[in-house]
């Protein structure tokens, strides 16, 4: 694979921060695949994210290299989509679905109103909000959050971009909305062939579904390589106590049920 | 006898005009010592039932016996003094404190309104607290606001076991915790249990997180019990189509090859 962008000596500070919220970064993220960028909070994965989408806030200093294949960065909104934790957050909550979903396609893609109002429907479809029709008329506060998301990834995805940036988009929902958005948004990348960079605090969910896995502690790069390789054969010790600390169904209880 | 006996609880909301049922009839116990855990998605009625049982809303119908009184008819003096036995730690643990409050003062007032020890061994006590969950007592003068997220969990469970409790309802108490304090976070609540013999109400979307810490698991479905047993029945051979969604959505750490279409549910 063809490195899509190399990020090179990348460092991030806000303003009035003494300490870097990103330290010297080297990271290539390449072309179709899906990274998953893994870190607890403080890890500068988030930073990471913000940097890439060039969201960072007025004031941060920003150091390094992030060279795009294509010569130039790619322009928020038409090459590059966001999905963010709080889809209440990213969604207008005065504006009508539908309006939200369109208004990417009509600005990048050129289209009139009602072909757009036609892309949204196509959009809403495919990330499976019941009712479409309806919800393309309906407003953000009328759905539930699992719906929000679908429909701010349907507004992401609008203008086809070629990358797409989730950052904890399913950390605050349920565990089953959590599988449900996690497969669709692997199917949508799957079918459009897109470059998806996916980031967690959350590693088993990543490992479900990522090429590759880039894990972050403190603002640095720990770890980065094939998702197979970096968490069967860890080389780094907080890789391996991150993994330690993972919890699911068949690790053993911290209690002994009682004999009934 | 039983610690906590909840008898056909139910409460409706009205919503946009409809009338839903938050909560239809559930029944369930807790013994002496012992955790339930009560699993469900979001709109299951979990947190309408944790909130009747802490009374922050009323009930239409059913009965909570606590302690063996009539959990739903106390009021004034009696309920205050009875609600020192059941205490309760959340997930929005910033939320659940005043913002300019020391981690002293957050620990003294439940000392001071339940009248747990006299005010000369207060600062005592308090130290004590933060010893047994973990903290430097030093930790007293520092504000709410200075503390990580995790230290955050550790004074608000603190806090709960300061009127020593017979009872603690955990809300998604460690749902916003990064995975590693998290385990941590586990770990001090079943040894206070184990120590102090707290029956836990954990509420949480999360099965691992109940897996983990509970003796029996209660699954909710559309504000219905729909599952009760023991831990490992229910996770192991689970009956309601309920669980068998929470439990295929817990995510698998894989660390093999990938495996595509591991989240197809």
């Amino acid at each position: 694979m063809s490195a899509l962008c190399e990020i090179r000596g990348l460092s991030a500070t806000y303003r009035g921060h003494p300490v870097p919220a990103l330290t010297n970064i080297d990271l290539d993220i390449h072309a179709g695949e899906r990274l998953a960028i893994i870190g607890e909070s403080g890890s500068g994965k988030s930073t990471l994210a913000r940097t890439i989408a060039g969201l960072l806030p007025a004031g941060a200093r920003v150091r390094g290299e992030m060279r795009w294949s294509v010569g130039q960065a790619p322009l928020p909104g038409r090459d590059m989509g966001f999905v963010f934790q709080d889809p209440s957050a990213s969604l207008n909550p005065v504006l009508t679905i539908g309006e939200q979903v369109a208004e990417g396609a009509r600005r990048h893609l050129g289209l009139t109103w009602k072909a757009a109002d036609q892309r949204a429907l196509d959009m809403l479809e495919r990330v499976r909000v019941p009712d479409p029709a309806k919800v393309l008329k309906a407003f953000p506060h009328q759905l539930s959050g699992g719906q929000r998301q679908r429909v701010a990834i349907a507004a992401a995805l609008a203008a086809s971009p070629g990358i797409l940036i989730a950052d904890e988009a399913t950390s605050a929902l349920d565990m089953i909305v959590q599988a449900e958005i996690v497969s669709l948004l692997d199917e949508l990348v799957r079918e459009a062939g897109m470059t998806l960079v996916f980031i967690t605090h959350d590693v088993a969910l990543a490992s479900g579904f990522a090429d590759r896995v880039a894990i972050f502690r403190g603002g640095e790069l720990v770890e980065a390589g094939p998702v197979g390789a970096v968490l069967s054969v860890p080389e780094n010790i907080y890789t391996k106590t991150l993994l330690a600390s993972h919890r699911d169904l068949s690790t053993p209880p911290l209690i002994r049920e009682t004999a009934t | 006898m039983m610690l906590l006996d909840i008898a056909d609880l139910s409460r409706r909301f009205s919503s946009g005009g409809r009338d839903v049922a938050a909560l239809s009839d559930v029944s369930l116990t807790l013994a002496p010592g012992e955790t339930l855990g009560l699993a469900g998605a979001s709109g299951s009625g979990k947190s309408t039932l944790a909130r009747i049982l802490l009374r922050l809303i009323p009930a239409d119908g059913g009965t909570i016996h606590f302690e063996g009184k009539d959990w739903l008819t106390l009021s004034g003096a009696e309920l205050r003094r009875r609600r020192a036995k059941m205490q309760m730690v959340f997930q929005d643990i910033l939320g659940a404190f005043n913002p300019r409050a020391t981690v002293a003062s957050v620990l003294d007032d439940p000392l001071r309104i339940h009248e747990i020890v006299p005010k000369a061994e207060r600062p005592g006590e308090i130290a004590a607290l933060l010893e047994r969950v973990g903290l430097p007592a030093s930790y007293a003068t520092r504000s709410i606001r200075e503390v990580s997220g995790g230290q955050r969990q550790r004074i608000a469970i603190a806090r709960a076991i300061a009127t020593r409790p017979s009872l603690i309802v955990l809300d998604e108490a460690v749902s916003a915790l990064d995975v590693s304090i998290r385990g941590k976070i586990l770990e001090l609540l079943v040894e206070l249990q184990q120590e102090r013999g707290i029956a836990y109400l954990f509420v949480s979307h999360d099965l691992a997180v109940l897996r983990a810490v509970s003796h029996r698991i209660a699954v909710m479905q559309a504000g219905r019990l729909v599952e009760i047993g023991t831990a490992s029945q229910v996770i192991e051979n689970p009956q309601s189509s309920a669980a068998r969604a929470l439990i295929a959505a817990v995510p698998r750490l894989v660390t093999g090859l990938p495996e595509r279409h591991y989240y197809d549910v």
